[in-house]
This record gives structure tokens, C-alpha cells and sequence, in this order.
């Protein structure tokens, strides 16, 4: 079934940048999601942690639909969570929409 | 639409590269058939030598497979030579009757071996060495024949001979010249590579001329003679005199050759719908026979295979190595032996016999034009670089011969020669990549440049250390197939445009945003990359300060949190304390700040001040506040530190007050930023407490004033600072060293470090800059000044601006 979460007006999530979702997984753990927006205004949610050695994706730079992680310099591809070649690694992906001005995301129940 | 076609004809390392460039740029575009007459799929050429001395196997030389053809959409057909092309049909024809219609016909035919015209030339057993078939033949051969006799003695009949010998024949190589490799070596390095070559156990026969070849009754060679009566047993005979440009095709065709197929520099032929690449190519009246010009055409060719229209090819440089392991030689440029000519040309010459080492280097009008190494070859690649550069040498002759000392000093060793090390030793100490991986990426992978090998193998790609290392080993795996790379390179892979472009470009049209600069100067992509963003930031904002738009989102996490991010994603926060002095308020003020917060650590760090570590992001912006002291920039692109000693206001040798000097130059050059992270160090006498030898910009008291010296630099390689000059007062000391840092400011590139920079316009520049141009450094040092005014404290604030916070503000659902 489907979870859909208000997460943050639009607005607050800044252009080719990210803000940190924090939230309980079904084992009820603490997980991070990034919530990225791209120039072009498109709303991604990646898992906050790189593949390589744990990053803070959403602390990197944003560029094109990707990010670089903050630590080691992967990219990581927003639309599916994959390692730019020849790296070799993907963290999960959310969906997500934006209604009325709000962005919302899907969690997994 | 429908898509236009491109035929290739030859499935060599030329045309399969350039299919390769156009992919990368262009996939879409193209429904590609490639021909060619070999039974196999693309393979390494210049590999063939590693297989004859059974170093490797025919697969692991093949670069492309037939699964990656059919990945790529591109027809292959193998075993299939093209005889016939019919310009006017647009149409090629194969010998087994097959055809392929093209809106564009790239030619790649590569050479074909020089068969001496001499009697018994096509007898069975008389070779070239050109495919995997002639290597086979070789191998076969020598399971059944003992005497094997390889005309010519250059690099391709060398490697040939070598690998016979491994196969078990007795071998003769049989040379015109008076030495072996002449076009690559002077007699001297000559004579010893023959010692060494028969110490491995080959023959050699030189000033010979082969007269004719003679059969036994089953027609195979048998004998071969020479022209003055000499005879020798043949049973394998391969021919190694050179290779000619293979354009008949071409040429039947009615496109314009002239010793090779004649193109123009976007490498087109006289048929504007035909290009051609690699060997077969005459190019301003050149044919290349080595792998690395072949890939620069292959690049130029293919931008204009995708019409872009940009990219122009003007001709190679080229080194060459020889792949004999346990040989060490290394050539380029013109180091023909200058006696008796008044031309200019200097020699330098290091020569020791018995240790087997002869280093030369040719010099012209201040430049390295030629160099020939034998038996140490390690810093071949530099002198090439500055060949290649036309670098001018004179601050660096007295120490030239001895090479490009401490390639790295740390993360390896010790080492610095990679010849020297086993497979099993460690390269790179940050991602612990060892010898031997790297060598075989390069072989299994088919790599060609330093980006690849750091791409692949990850050596060399964090710190840098090992880079010269690596390189080292890239060029004695490939031999004549690697080129280093030219330093004037692009920013990154959004444009074309190098770093100094760029800087004219920001500065001419007055960008002052990035969308802008990105938009002005054709960038590809719709916003760059993690590579150039930060450069183009930190350019607009150094060459029009106050006017230009700071993006935060294209600065490194670091500098848009004024932070530093540790490993497990928390920070660092490091107050400034000014020439590392401060005061029991301050410290009680960071313990309080330290127990409030559980900081995990405080640490006092090596540029005199302390760091609290392990902060959580959302606790940034409260501790700031809490602390109430200026932020230390230990996170930035710009000043860090100024560490000094305690000077003549305490220490009974100190003849200036360091202290304050380095408290009044951490004020005035606060808030800046730069290419890369700057350190300054005031010491109060030559004892240099302060360590400033190792700082970008170091100052030591003495009595009678003040010494500046410049690029030094205490990381991965540590690097001593030069002098630069001596100055008399305080304001002398603020107004030198910052005219030096703004003049750095305006001209490196990017993550160039002080040292980086002076290396590459050389300290006569930087001299000439601050010294002989006493207006220029005032109007710089005023530069400097103007750039900084105003600037704001940034955690005080973030502090202030409570709209701010929500980027250090995590959203919990």
C-alpha cells in the first residue's frame, strides 16, 4: 500500500540543493532521505547515504539529475540511486510529487 | 529521423578509438558498420610484442569484444576486406561481395609491413610483424625451427627478436646501422642496449645488408646472405625495416595521397564525406606509426564526426619506449648528435657505464629539445612534459639531470622509481592500489591515459601523491602508446575551455553569474558538473569582486556550511584564534561551548588554534552563537591560518615580534578566499619556530628586517619555500605578501596550491610581478584590499539571519 507523506513546502527545498528527511523505517530504525530539487525544479528522494562509505549524499553538490557525494566524490544518479560507472554501488529511491505547494514522499510501509 | 551512416573501414585501434571519442559525444547520431579484414574484433596492438615473449594472451589484448559491437549497435564484420569504393553510390564494396552504403566512410587502414625487395622475399618463413597472425606464425614457428633472423634493428625487430628468443630460437638481428634503435638512441645508448640485448642471449650482425634469401626444396627460406658474402642459417626470416602507410584502397578510389592519405587538421580527405585516421594518414606530409598520435586524431576526428565542428589535429610530439622487460630506455624529440655543428644546441650528459645508466638531454635557446635516457628511465615523462611544453629551463639546469626528485614522499615507500618496485608493493597509499593491479588494468582494460588509470583503479585519485608514479607505470606498460597529458587541459568535460580560457573569457565579458559564464561560453551541460561549478564560482567572484553572485549550492559542502565534514557526516568547528594567540575568556568560552554540546574531541591543531569535532549539522548554528568568536576558515578555499613563534616579546632570540605580525596579517587577509587553502607562518628569527619554510607564504625576522619566502607547502610533497625577497618594515612585509597572494589569486587555476602555480609560470615571473614592478605590486596589493572590504564574518551571520537556518535544520515525518 501506499504512504504517501507531506514532507516540506516546495519552497524550502533550495534549487540544486537538498534538505535531510528524517524518519522510522519498518523496524522503526532512525534512516535519512535527501530530498533533492534539481535547476529544472524536478523533486527526487534518495537515501542519504552513499554506497561507498556512507556519505551524507544530500550534503553534495547537485549537477544535471545527480550528486556528487560530499566525502569521496561519487556520483550518484538521483532518478535511480546508481554509482556512475566505473563505480559500482546504489543507494535506494523514493518517489515523490508535489502538490498544492508541498512536496510529498512515499515511504514504504 | 532517420539516422546517417558511418562506415569504418579497419577495425584497428585508430578507427575503433575515434568510434569510441564519437560515442562518447555523440551516440545517437550514426548507424555505424565497421570492416575489417583481420578475423578478430578490435585488439591491442602494440600488445602483440607481450604475447610473442608469453607475457600475455591473444585475449588479453582484444579492447573491444564482439559483445560490446552489439551493445553499441554497430555492425562488425571481420574477415571482410574492402576492395572497392564507389565515391559517386556512396557505396563500399568487400571482397567477399558484401557492400555497405555511407553518408560518411572513415578509413583506418592502418600500414603494412616494408618487405625488403630482394630475392627470396616471398618464400615460406620471410614475415612482417604487424597481426596476431604474423605473432602466431612466429610462435608456431619456433616449436619447429631453431634459426630465426629478424631484418632491422629498431624498436618493432627488437621486441620481435626478444620474444623469438623466449620462444626458445637462436636469434639474429641484422642491422644497416652502426647501432640498434637509431632513430630512438645516439651511439653511446645504442652500444649499451646491444650489450644488454646479448647478454639476454641475441646476435647481432650490424652494417650488414641482406642480399638475398635462399629456400630448401620445399620452398622455406633456409640461408640468408649478406652483401659482403657473409651466410647465415634462416629458418624464420621477419621483417622489421619499417611500415608504409596502407592508403591503396584510398588511392584506387581517386582520393588525393601522397605517401599516405592526405588530410587536412579535422582530418578529412579530399572527399569531404571521407575522413581517415591512424597510420595510414598523411598529415601535413607526417605518417604517425606510433599509438598516442593515432588517439589525438581519433578525438579531433570525431568531434567533427558529430558536427561539432571544433578540434583541430596539428600534429604529435611523439616518445617511444621499449617494451623488453628488463630493458629501460626512453626517447624524444631530436637529440641527434650535435658535434662540430654551431647551432645552438647544448648537451647535457650523464654517463655510467658500469651502472648501465646514460641520461642526455638537448637543449636549445633555454628549452629541453631531445632526450635520450637509457637504464633509468623514471623521469622520462617529465622531461617530455617539458619538451612538449617548451618549458624554459634555466632556474631548474643546475638540477635537471637528476630528475624530478621526490615524486612523492609519503604514502609509498619511500619510493620513487616504479621500476624498481615488485607487483605486490603498494602505489597508493589512500586507496591501497598495489604495482601490480595497476599494471594489469592497463593491459586487461586497455587503458592509455593517467584519467583512465585513476578511473579504473582508483590509484592515484585521492591525494595525488602517486600520480608521477603511476604515470611512470602507464608508460613502461605501454611503450610508444603512452602520451602524457598536455597541461593546458579542460576545465573538465562540460567544455572544451582550459582554466586559464575560462579566466580570460569571465574577465572580457564580464560574467558575473554562473548561469551566465555557463551560457556565454557554450558549456554542454544544462549546469555543469561537481568539477567545474566551484571553479567558475571562485573565478567570478576573484575577478569581480563585489559584483559577481556567490552560489552557494557550487561551493564545496565545507564553504557553504563553514564547516568541515568529517567521516561519518558530522563536522568540525575551528574559531579563529589570530596568530595563534588567545585567552582564558576564549577558553573557557570553547569549554563551556565543548560540555554543552558533548563534542566528542577537542583537539589543538597543527595551525595553533582548537577544533571541536564530531558536531551534528543541526548544532552548528547554536554553537556559533555560544562561542561568540569569528570563524577560522579551516574549512575554506582561502586563509587559514598564521602560525607563529613567540618572537622578541618573550623568546631571548627573537629579533622581530612575530606574534604580532602574524596577528596584523591574519586581520587584514581575513574573509579571503582563493584557489586552494592558504597558510601563512611568521617566525621571529632564522631558528623559524613557526615553520614557515613549509607555508605559501613564510616570513622570517632578522635583525635588519624582514625575509619573504613563497610556495612552500608541508602536505603529500613537501616542498620548500623560496625566497622571494627581504623587506624592511610591517607595512613592506603586508604589502609583499599580499600583492603575491592577489597576483596568485587572479592567475592560478583552480585547486592550484601556491607551489603549483609557481611551478608552472616559475618564480622569475612571480619575481618580476612583485619585485621589478613596483606600481603593478601596489595596484595588486590594493586589489587585495578592495576584494576584501566589507566582508562579512559568516557564522556571526548565520547567527544574525534566521532564515539561513533551515539549510542546518533536519525535517523529521
Amino acid at each position: 500500500m501506499s504512504n504517501w507523506v507531506k514532507v516540506a513546502p516546495f519552497a524550502d527545498i533550495p534549487k540544486l540543493g537538498a534538505r535531510v528527511v528524517r524518519t522510522k523505517n519498518k523496524e522503526n530504525a532512525d534512516i535519512e532521505i535527501g530530498v533533492f530539487r534539481t535547476e529544472d525544479d524536478r523533486i527526487f528522494a534518495i537515501n542519504n547515504t552513499c554506497p561507498h562509505k556512507g556519505g551524507p549524499l544530500s550534503q553534495g553538490i547537485v549537477y544535471g539529475d545527480k550528486v556528487a557525494c560530499p566525502l569521496h566524490s561519487w556520483k550518484i544518479s538521483l532518478i535511480d540511486g546508481k554509482a556512475e560507472e566505473p563505480d559500482v554501488g546504489e543507494t535506494a529511491c523514493f518517489k515523490t510529487k508535489v502538490e498544492n505547494g508541498f512536496v510529498y514522499l512515499e515511504l514504504k510501509d | 529521423m532517420q539516422k546517417m551512416k558511418l562506415v569504418v573501414v579497419g577495425n584497428g585501434m585508430a578507427g575503433m578509438r575515434t568510434v569510441e571519442e564519437l560515442l562518447k559525444i555523440a551516440p545517437d547520431i550514426y548507424d555505424i558498420t565497421v570492416f575489417g579484414d583481420e578475423p578478430y574484433p578490435n585488439y591491442n596492438r602494440i600488445m602483440l610484442s607481450p604475447v610473442l615473449a608469453n607475457e600475455q594472451t591473444i585475449d588479453d589484448i582484444i579492447l573491444n569484444t564482439r559483445e560490446w559491437y552489439a551493445e553499441h549497435n554497430i555492425t562488425l564484420r571481420t574477415s571482410a576486406r574492402i576492395n572497392k569504393i564507389d565515391r559517386k553510390n556512396r557505396v563500399v564494396y568487400a571482397e567477399d561481395g558484401a557492400s555497405a552504403e555511407y553518408d560518411r566512410l572513415l578509413l583506418a587502414t592502418g600500414s603494412k609491413p616494408f618487405m625488403l625487395p630482394i630475392p627470396g622475399k616471398d618464400l615460406e618463413g620471410v614475415i612482417g610483424y604487424r597481426d596476431i597472425k604474423d605473432t602466431n606464425d612466429m610462435i608456431d614457428a619456433a616449436k619447429v625451427h631453431k634459426h630465426a633472423v629478424v631484418i632491422g634493428g629498431g624498436l618493432l625487430g627488437l621486441e620481435a627478436a626478444n620474444g623469438l628468443k623466449i620462444q626458445g630460437m637462436e636469434v639474429t638481428v641484422v642491422h644497416r646501422n652502426e647501432w640498434l634503435l637509431e632513430k630512438q638512441l645516439d651511439k653511446t645508448a645504442g652500444k649499451m642496449l646491444q650489450k644488454n640485448l646479448e647478454a639476454k642471449g641475441l646476435n647481432f650482425l650490424l652494417q650488414k645488408n641482406t642480399e638475398l634469401l635462399m629456400g630448401d626444396s620445399n620452398g622455406r627460406v633456409k640461408t640468408a646472405r649478406f652483401t659482403d658474402g657473409l651466410e647465415i642459417a634462416a629458418d624464420l626470416v621477419v621483417m622489421a625495416v619499417g611500415i608504409r602507410p596502407n592508403f591503396a584502397l584510398a588511392e584506387s578510389a581517386g582520393i588525393y595521397c601522397n605517401k599516405g592519405i592526405v588530410v587536412n587538421d579535422t582530418m578529412q580527405t579530399y572527399d569531404p564525406r571521407i575522413y581517415a585516421v591512424g597510420e595510414c594518414v598523411a598529415h601535413r606530409g607526417i605518417s604517425y606509426g606510433l599509438v598516442a598520435p593515432l588517439f589525438e586524431m581519433a578525438k579531433v576526428c570525431a568531434t567533427h564526426l558529430a558536427n561539432f565542428g571544433i578540434g583541430l589535429y596539428k600534429g604529435s610530439v611523439t616518445s617511444t619506449k621499449l617494451k623488453v622487460t628488463g630493458i629501460d630506455l626512453f626517447s624524444a624529440g631530436d637529440f641527434a648528435c650535435s658535434e662540430g655543428a654551431d647551432d645552438g644546441r647544448e648537451e647535457i650528459v650523464l654517463h655510467d657505464a658500469v651502472g648501465g645508466v646514460y641520461k642526455k638531454l638537448v637543449i636549445k635557446n633555454d628549452k629541453i629539445i631531445g632526450s635520450v635516457l637509457y637504464g633509468d628511465t623514471a623521469d622520462g615523462s617529465w622531461y617530455f612534459q617539458m619538451l612538449r611544453d617548451s618549458k624554459p629551463i634555466h632556474e631548474i639546469r643546475d638540477s635537471l639531470m637528476f630528475g624530478q626528485d621526490s615524486l612523492g614522499n609519503t604514502g609509498h615507500q619511500g619510493q620513487d622509481k616504479a621500476a624498481a618496485m615488485t607487483n605486490e608493493m603498494e602505489v597508493c597509499g589512500c586507496n591501497g592500489v598495489c604495482k601490480g593491479t595497476i599494471v594489469k588494468a592497463i593491459q586487461d582494460q586497455g587503458l592509455f591515459t593517467i584519467d583512465d588509470v585513476k578511473k579504473q583503479t582508483k590509484a592515484g585519485s585521492s591525494c595525488g601523491s602517486c600520480v608521477g608514479l603511476v604515470e611512470q607505470i602507464l608508460a613502461s606498460t605501454l611503450g610508444g602508446g603512452y602520451a602524457p597529458p598536455s597541461t593546458s587541459k579542460a576545465v573538465c568535460g562540460c567544455s572544451d575551455k582550459n582554466h586559464e580560457e575560462v579566466r580570460a573569457e569571465i574577465r572580457t565579458h564580464k560574467y558575473l553569474n554562473i548561469p551566465a559564464a555557463m551560457k556565454g561560453m557554450g558549456w554542454r551541460t544544462p549546469n555543469g558538473c561537481a568539477t567545474c561549478r566551484p571553479a567558475l564560482n571562485y573565478y567570478l567572484l576573484s575577478t569581480w569582486p563585489h559584483e559577481a553572485v556567490d552560489d552557494p549550492q557550487s561551493r564545496f559542502i565545507n564553504e557553504r556550511v563553514h564547516a568541515n565534514i568529517q567521516k561519518d557526516g558530522t563536522y568540525s568547528v575551528i574559531p579563529r584564534m589570530y596568530g595563534g594567540v588567545t585567552t582564558p575568556d576564549q577558553l573557557r568560552k570553547i569549554a563551556d561551548v565543548a560540555d554543552k554540546y558533548a563534542v566528542p574531541m577537542v583537539k589543538v591543531t597543527g595551525g595553533q588554534r582548537i577544533d571541536l569535532l564530531g558536531v551534528k549539522k543541526e548544532d552548528l548554528v547554536g554553537m556559533w552563537k555560544d562561542l561568540d568568536m569569528p570563524s577560522g576558515y579551516a574549512y575554506a578555499k582561502g586563509i587559514r591560518t598564521v602560525k607563529t613563534c613567540v618572537g622578541s616579546e618573550f623568546c631571548r632570540f627573537g629579533t622581530q615580534n612575530s606574534t604580532q605580525m602574524g596577528i596584523d596579517i591574519e586581520k587584514a587577509f581575513d574573509h579571503m578566499w582563493a584557489p586552494h587553502k592558504v597558510k601563512f607562518a611568521v617566525s621571529g628569527c632564522p631558528r623559524n619556530c613557526a615553520e614557515s619554510g613549509i607555508k605559501d607564504v613564510g616570513i622570517i625576522g632578522v635583525d635588519s628586517g624582514w625575509e619573504i619566502y613563497v610556495g612552500g607547502n608541508g602536505g603529500i610533497k613537501t616542498e620548500a619555500a623560496q625566497f622571494l625577497c627581504k623587506v624592511k618594515s610591517h607595512d613592506e612585509v603586508l604589502e609583499y605578501s599580499g600583492a603575491f597572494i592577489q597576483i596568485y589569486r587572479e592567475e592560478a587555476r583552480y585547486l592550484d596550491r601556491t607551489v603549483h602555480w609557481i611551478e608552472r609560470v616559475g618564480l622569475e615571473y612571480v619575481k618580476q610581478r612583485i619585485l621589478e614592478d613596483s606600481e603593478g605590486r601596489k595596484a595588486a596589493y590594493e586589489r587585495l584590499l578592495y576584494a576584501l572590504q566589507g566582508a562579512v564574518e559568516p557564522w556571526g551571520e548565520r547567527v544574525q539571519n534566521r532564515e539561513n537556518h533551515k539549510e542546518f535544520e533536519t525535517i523529521t515525518v
